[in-house]
């Protein structure tokens, strides 16, 4: 086959792959961030508590870009703070699909 | 322990089952059927580890919250040792724990509106209820008969009677236009069987009066509206005469003399920032727990790397202490002489040491990762500090910051000791 073919093979994959997957290890860790310390604010189970509720069901309304730009960027005129020195996009694209989604428990294999 | 102790406490546990068993209204009995099989176990003999048939007082006794496994671990400070486990008490994120004044029980108050009473000397789950949604904390009357929860959701303070857990005032915390009802931060116990508590949404502080709750039915409100931006916890000084309020939409704190309250609230340490922009803020300051040494206050700054120290008699800013990290606990020693702090992610693998003589920083710890809550023993000689993401407890020594035990907890937080009893604020 000729070596323009694995080029092409590779962009197409990337391409559906618009958001690089965390590995595993770094899923882990991003669990135990989301579930302790942005639980510090919105619950260890995510039901809510000085921050809102990030289930699912609490985030149907909200769109993914603008939950990402919270994340990273923090809310201002809240308590929200921006996570961008310690998240990737990459990263807070992936919490935010878990988010919306079912979000891990700490300690089961995330999806 | 004797058979007669034995059967004794088992009628009053009956008697106590009997009373408590029907809750009025909302409130779910959430006792679990097996917990009486483990009473009526306990007391034939049963008891688990250390506790078995000890007879006891315990003042050197607390609990460990375990907050993501929904457990407490009943421990002795003299011992520096595990004597018991209870389990099913919910979700104990942000769980926090009052005494009731003879020291024997632990009400717990869990994230989901959990609200257990522990029996350390058994180690067992007395009675339990779930009184709300989401829920923060609580605070024990100056009388010890009565119990208040705060919560978030639905918003307000619930009252219960200390022994059954019966609920005896129902406080909405509702505000505006009537419609809404704000989360409840900052509740204390003040005296005259007052409890004070602030409203996060709404910038109110209320005291809530329940001296002649048994003629009136119903508890006396006072209200203190637009006492600030944002006020995300407060604390009452050890005498009971001051309540303040930390606010995080704005610089400063809002200040209630109770002894005066017709005074109404005035804002302290309103510049501390003077135009600075704050750090991003990855966990909130906690109040409680507070410290007062030597006639200053020693209170963390939001947003800062600061301890802000104050006069207790002006209410004046006399200096700052530049620390390792956002600080979340700042607690002062027992006697006074150290002031204790650790800190917001990412700096939570410290603990620091003010020496409040000079107020210098005198030692920094690393007792593990996520340092969550840290207690002194009674008197100060120890301390135990909590280290979540490392699964253990660390106990040192106060005077020589040597290590004197590493307990083995599985996410560990809140540590709770029974001289709370009888300090107004705890």
């Amino acid at each position: 086959m000729p070596p323009w073919f694995f080029v092409f093979l590779l962009l197409l994959l990337s391409s559906g792959f618009a958001a690089a997957e965390p590995t595993p290890q770094r899923m882990r860790e991003l669990v135990h961030l989301v579930r302790q310390d942005c639980g510090a604010c919105h619950g260890l189970t995510l039901k809510g508590g000085i921050g809102p509720a990030l289930l699912p069901e609490a985030l149907r309304d909200k769109t993914a870009e603008s939950l990402r730009y919270a994340v990273l960027m923090g809310r201002p005129g809240t308590a929200m703070p921006p996570w961008k020195a310690f998240l990737t996009e990459d990263e807070a694209d992936w919490i935010v699909r878990q988010l919306m989604t079912s979000f891990p428990q700490e300690g089961s294999a995330a999806k | 322990m004797s058979w007669r102790f034995s059967t004794s406490l088992l009628v009053m546990l009956a008697l106590l089952a009997a009373c408590a068993s029907n809750p009025r209204g909302e409130l779910r009995d959430d006792t679990r059927g097996d917990t009486r099989g483990d009473i009526r176990g306990d007391i034939r003999g049963e008891l688990r580890g250390e506790l078995r048939g000890e007879l006891r007082g315990t003042g050197d006794l607390g609990v460990v919250i375990e907050r993501a496994a929904g457990r407490v671990a009943v421990v002795d400070t003299s011992a520096k040792r595990i004597i018991a486990s209870v389990p099913g008490l919910g979700d104990l994120s942000h769980a926090s724990v009052v005494y009731s004044r003879d020291g024997r029980y632990a009400y717990v108050f869990g994230r989901d509106g959990g609200l257990s009473k522990i029996d350390l000397l058994q180690g067992i789950i007395a009675k339990r209820i779930v009184q709300a949604g989401n829920s923060i904390g609580g605070a024990i009357s100056q009388d010890g008969r009565m119990v208040a929860a705060q919560n978030y959701d639905p918003g307000g303070v619930k009252v219960f009677d200390a022994g059954t857990l019966e609920l005896v005032a129902d406080i909405p915390s509702t505000y505006g236009d009537g419609t809404r009802r704000s989360k409840v931060v900052g509740l204390a116990d003040a005296p005259g069987n007052k409890f004070v508590f602030t409203l996060f949404d709404a910038g109110e502080i209320w005291i809530a009066d329940l001296a002649d709750l048994a003629n009136s039915r119903a508890p006396k409100i006072t209200k203190f509206a637009n006492v600030g931006n944002q006020p995300y916890d407060g604390l009452i000084t050890p005498d009971g005469r001051y309540y303040l309020a930390g606010l995080f939409g704005e610089d400063g704190l809002a200040l209630l003399d109770l002894w005066q309250p017709e005074k109404g609230v005035r804002r302290i340490l309103a510049n501390y920032g003077k135009g600075e922009e704050k750090l991003p803020v990855y966990k909130m300051p906690h109040l409680r727990g507070w410290s007062v040494a030597g006639g200053n206050a020693y209170l963390p700054a939001v947003g800062r790397h600061e301890v802000l120290v104050v006069d207790t008699t002006t209410w004046q800013e006399v200096g700052r202490i530049a620390v390792k990290g956002q600080p979340v606990f700042v607690i002062a020693r027992p006697d006074g002489r150290q002031v204790w702090v650790n800190f917001a992610f990412p700096d939570n693998g410290w603990v620091q040491v003010i020496d409040t003589l000079d107020n210098k920083l005198v030692k920094t710890l690393e007792p593990g990762k996520a340092v969550l809550h840290l207690e002194f023993t009674p008197r100060g000689e120890a301390v135990w500090i909590s280290a979540r993401d490392d699964n253990r407890v660390m106990v040192y020594d106060t005077a020589t910051f040597d290590k004197l035990a590493e307990l083995p907890l599985e996410s560990p937080s809140g540590i709770f000791f029974t001289a709370r009893a009888g300090r107004i604020g705890f």
